[in-house]
């Protein structure tokens, strides 16, 4: 009997420690997740502080909170997907634009509608980079291009043309001043990100695009004649060419060599500005050089944009802030302020560019350049491209490579 | 878990001998001390708290299987340790709970998913993608006109009618109901086209539009047949029709502009048209065993997955046997009475397992660079190293038996010291040679500890991720397998497949985990039930 009262007195003792516990529990973290009222944002944590600030204003205008929750960029749209099929998503996030048909085709966000005025304040490439039959999801508000930066000490001169390109640079390395021609990423597997400006300006091609600029997955060009032609011209500065272009130099060391003063010439993009500052070289940028008598050399352009999830408990505000906020010039000047990337609103860019060369000039070199295709299928094409030209460019049968590469894509495409 | 490991105290009062053995404690035993007291009402309580902040989502979910397991969990675990019959299930209790939640129910999902579709456009359920598929096609008239808009309901804010209030470019204001649009009479509008106050509506502020998130999703004002005007934001409206109309009756999308019909094909969990061309968002379904079928007997991927599963073994067991083989050498060495400075050269050899594995991959793949490597500059080498598949795989194992060789060393050094040196020399003094004295009196002596810890390794090592990803991320590739890489193991090749950028393919990823989940232990199981070693430590 005195056992189980003991007992009974032990489990009453903690069900009331339970529910003490609990209380204080509540008043601690109860906001977790899309609670109604708070605005959730996922971003990568550079910018988290500084949508955090702009957002502020948004915030006091309606009269309700905003958490911008940080998260690496490369997991936003892995988690996104995740959380949305889980059911605790935040309302608006970040993204590329090439995410666009892999969200859509999850359901996982919402088309935002625009007006004429504001859809009229940006950039139309950027516009219709992020939409997805004919509907856009997402405000754009960033881009991002590579471009070359070259070593003003050394070439004092932009090169017209790659030709010239190579022609300095070796003068250059013979001279014993560089140990390398240019610095461009290419490693074990292939970086078709940096190796497009090329190909394109050699003639080759990824998919076939419509009168509206729409992609065509069906018409793949990876195995076509020009596709093949522009790869053996390229490999012509690979391995077994002049050397230029080689597997060894890949994302990590390329910068270092062009800090390091060993090469003249770097395939740079705008994450690359803060260090090469740093570094203390002089340093110039211009377009990435197309081949003589060929096309420009067309980069690939990253947009970034806020989206808006399905199924947000705050779908008005979320849809408020996105078409509203994220288009307002004064938005995105702070966010600039916090975390300098180039606009894709008209206005910002441009009071934006009177103040930094370097992003006037980063424009420029983007003027050529071809947004990234945001079909689903575009994911299935980035490891066998980058093989086969990884293949080509150690100086293996270029035909052989791309074909395989291109029966590949055209079988995961299939499925 | 701890508790599980203790056999003999949960077994005793089972035997039901007339005078118990008397249980730890003395005299509180029978109540417990009051410290023993206390720290199991702490532990209850926590318990308990535990179980509560479980439920909670689960209750906003509606999941009442999922919220009747945690009361069964919770309410088993108060029955165990308040009851004074069940000792021995107060030692099994924990350790079986957490092998249940860690370690069954994530191999049994990991098997319900690898019998799915579950991918990327293959995610949610059917309703949903209809629900998107519908949503995603509304669009916006060319020539319809903006209106600038203002939430507002006839009544109370939160239960009220919804009603839009809208006013287009040239200043005239309209009311939207869900029959309708009329003309707006007497109503004030700011300059930005905001109606500010309006007779007989009640003018919601952005905290209770947005209160009314879900409604205003579905609201519409209709206008001609099919079109509506919707909102976008709390601030702005437009006039749009939905193009693509699921109907349940032929189980298809009808798209209306082009004419074309989809129609839902449930083996395979999406629309398809005619051509075989599918929309975007599809639905997951059972594929059966499809995804077994695919790797065992599509001949692409069953010449993946069977080379890669030879690599895999042969590398397990070459790292395996070679860090046995350094490692014991030079235990071996540094185990002669005579050597000097055998604590210097103890640490030395134990530096690499010292430092950060993940940091040392790195620092190894770069040596291994073509132009800028350590190896080919201090040798004077031009191998393209981890763009051969031979040399890649040489290049993994190499590394991994720097890293492994100093954990071996330490076990091999630890067993030495316990084996008495006067076998050895009793076997010399017999006449054998120093060879045949360590092969027949120190080796069998040292398996005996060796063993279970080679088998570790050899798990471990087959599923030696960080390993493979770290220095070749699998590669070498070639263009015509670009997911199958000449060093990949079995578990960074299903990483590509289930979280690769392109598209994720969880359900084939699943199949492959329940695949290497199977060969493990098969693996594990035939080596320990072989192994003398083990068999005594059961006697």
């Amino acid at each position: 009997m005195r056992s189980r009262s003991a007992s009974a007195v032990a489990g009453i003792a903690a069900i009331a420690l339970m529910a003490t516990a609990c209380n204080s529990d509540d008043s601690d973290g109860g906001d977790e997740g899309t609670a109604e009222g708070t605005l959730v944002i996922w971003s990568d944590p550079e910018r988290a502080d500084a949508i955090q600030g702009a957002a502020a204003e948004f915030a006091e205008a309606n009269g309700i909170e905003v958490d911008v929750q940080g998260l690496a960029f490369d997991d936003i749209q892995g988690d996104l997907l995740n959380a949305h099929q889980a059911g605790n998503a935040p309302d608006v996030f970040i993204g590329a634009h090439d995410w666009t048909g892999n969200l859509v085709r999850n359901g996982a966000v919402t088309p935002v509608e625009l007006t004429g005025d504001q859809a009229g304040g940006v950039d139309e490439t950027a516009v219709e980079a992020l939409s997805f039959d004919g509907q856009l999801f997402g405000v754009p508000y960033s881009q991002e291009n590579i471009f070359l930066m070259r070593n003003t000490d050394l070439a004092p001169d932009a090169p017209e043309t790659f030709e010239e390109l190579v022609e300095v640079g070796t003068e250059l390395k013979d001279a014993g001043d560089t140990s390398e021609v240019l610095a461009m990423a290419v490693g074990q597997e292939g970086e078709p990100f940096r190796m497009n400006a090329l190909f394109t300006s050699a003639g080759g091609y990824l998919f076939g695009q419509d009168d509206t600029g729409t992609w065509d997955p069906s018409d793949l060009g990876v195995g076509s004649d020009e596709s093949i032609a522009a790869m053996e011209k390229i490999a012509e500065y690979g391995e077994d060419g002049e050397g230029v272009l080689r597997r060894s130099i890949d994302t990590e060391n390329d910068a270092n060599l062009f800090y390091e003063e060993e090469a003249p010439f770097f395939i740079a993009g705008p994450w690359n500005i803060g260090d090469a500052n740093e570094a203390g070289i002089d340093f110039e940028i211009s377009p990435i050089p197309g081949f003589e008598g060929e096309n420009p050399a067309s980069p690939y352009i990253g947009y970034q944009a806020f989206f808006v999830t399905e199924g947000s408990a705050n779908s008005a505000l979320a849809q408020e802030f996105v078409t509203n906020y994220v288009t307002s010039t004064d938005f995105i000047l702070s966010l600039y302020e916090a975390d300098p990337r180039t606009p894709v609103q008209t206005e910002a860019l441009e009071s934006v560019s009177a103040d930094d060369p370097n992003i006037a000039a980063i424009a420029e070199a983007g003027a050529e350049g071809m947004p990234m295709p945001s079909i689903p299928e575009m994911g299935e094409t980035w490891e066998p491209l980058g093989q086969a030209q990884a293949q080509a460019i150690a100086g293996n049968d270029v035909r052989e490579a791309m074909e395989a590469a291109h029966n590949t894509i055209a079988e995961q495409i299939g499925e | 878990m701890v508790a599980s490991s203790s056999p003999d105290s949960a077994g005793a009062p089972s035997q039901g001998a007339p005078a118990r053995p008397p249980l730890p404690g003395g005299r509180f035993a029978a109540n417990g001390s009051i410290v023993g007291q206390l720290v199991k009402i702490a532990l209850l309580s926590l318990f308990t708290a535990f179980g509560v902040w479980a439920v909670l989502p689960l209750y906003v979910a509606g999941n009442w299987w999922g919220i009747g397991l945690v009361v069964a969990v919770v309410g088993l675990v108060y029955y165990v340790y308040l009851s004074k019959r069940t000792v021995p299930a107060k030692y099994l209790v924990p350790g079986v709970v957490f092998l249940l939640a860690f370690q069954i129910i994530p191999v049994l999902y990991t098997m319900s998913t690898s019998v799915t579709n579950l991918s990327d456009g293959h995610r949610g359920d059917k309703d949903r993608a209809i629900a998107a598929i519908e949503a995603f096609s509304v669009t916006r008239d060319p020539d319809s006109p903006e209106y600038v808009l203002t939430v507002a309901t006839t009544g109370d804010p939160d239960t009220g009618e919804l009603v839009f209030l809208l006013t287009d470019s040239e200043g005239n204001a309209y009311a939207g109901t869900d029959e309708g649009l009329s003309e707006l009479g007497g109503a004030d509008v700011d300059q930005a086209g905001k109606v500010t106050d309006a007779f007989g509506y009640t003018l919601l502020s952005p905290a209770e539009v947005n209160a009314r998130s879900d409604e205003l999703q579905e609201f519409a004002v209709p206008t001609r047949d099919g079109a509506g005007i919707r909102s976008s934001g709390l601030s702005s409206a437009f006039e749009g029709s939905a193009i693509r109309v699921y109907d349940e009756a032929c189980d298809c999308v009808t798209d209306t502009e082009t004419g074309e019909v989809y129609t839902a094909d449930n083996d395979r969990g999406a629309f398809y048209n005619e051509d075989g061309q599918r929309l975007a968002q599809g639905w997951q379904v059972n594929v059966g065993l499809d995804n077994f079928a695919r790797f065992l007997l599509n001949p692409t991927f069953a010449s993946s997955f069977f080379g890669i599963l030879l690599w895999n073994i042969t590398f397990a067991v070459a790292v395996t046997g070679l860090v046995f083989v350094v490692g014991l050498a030079v235990a071996m060495t540094l185990h002669v009475p005579r050597m000097r400075g055998k604590t210097f050269y103890r640490i030395l050899v134990i530096l690499p397992y010292a430092m950060s594995s993940l940091a040392m991959y790195l620092l190894w793949r770069d040596m291994f660079n073509t132009d800028f490597g350590l190896f080919n500059r201090m040798l004077g080498l031009q191998v393209d190293w981890l763009g051969d598949v031979w040399t890649a795989r040489a290049a993994v194992i190499l590394t991994n038996v720097w890293l492994g060789y100093p954990y071996m060393f330490l076990v091999a050094t630890g067993a030495l010291q316990a084996i008495p040196r006067e076998l050895g020399q009793a076997a010399q003094i017999d006449g054998a040679g120093p060879w045949q004295a360590f092969r027949h009196v120190t080796l069998p002596l040292l398996m005996v500890a060796m063993t279970p810890i080679l088998i570790a390794t050899f798990a471990f090592n087959f599923n030696n991720f960080n390993a493979v990803w770290l220095i070749t991320r699998g590669g070498p590739f070639s263009p015509d397998n670009p997911t199958a890489g000449g060093t990949d193991l079995l578990i960074t090749y299903t990483y590509r497949l289930a979280f690769s950028e392109a598209t994720a393919q969880y359900g084939y990823a699943a199949a492959l985990s329940v695949m290497i989940f199977l060969i493990v232990s098969v693996i594990s199981i035939v080596s320990l039930s072989r192994s003398k070693a083990l068999k005594e430590v059961d006697r």
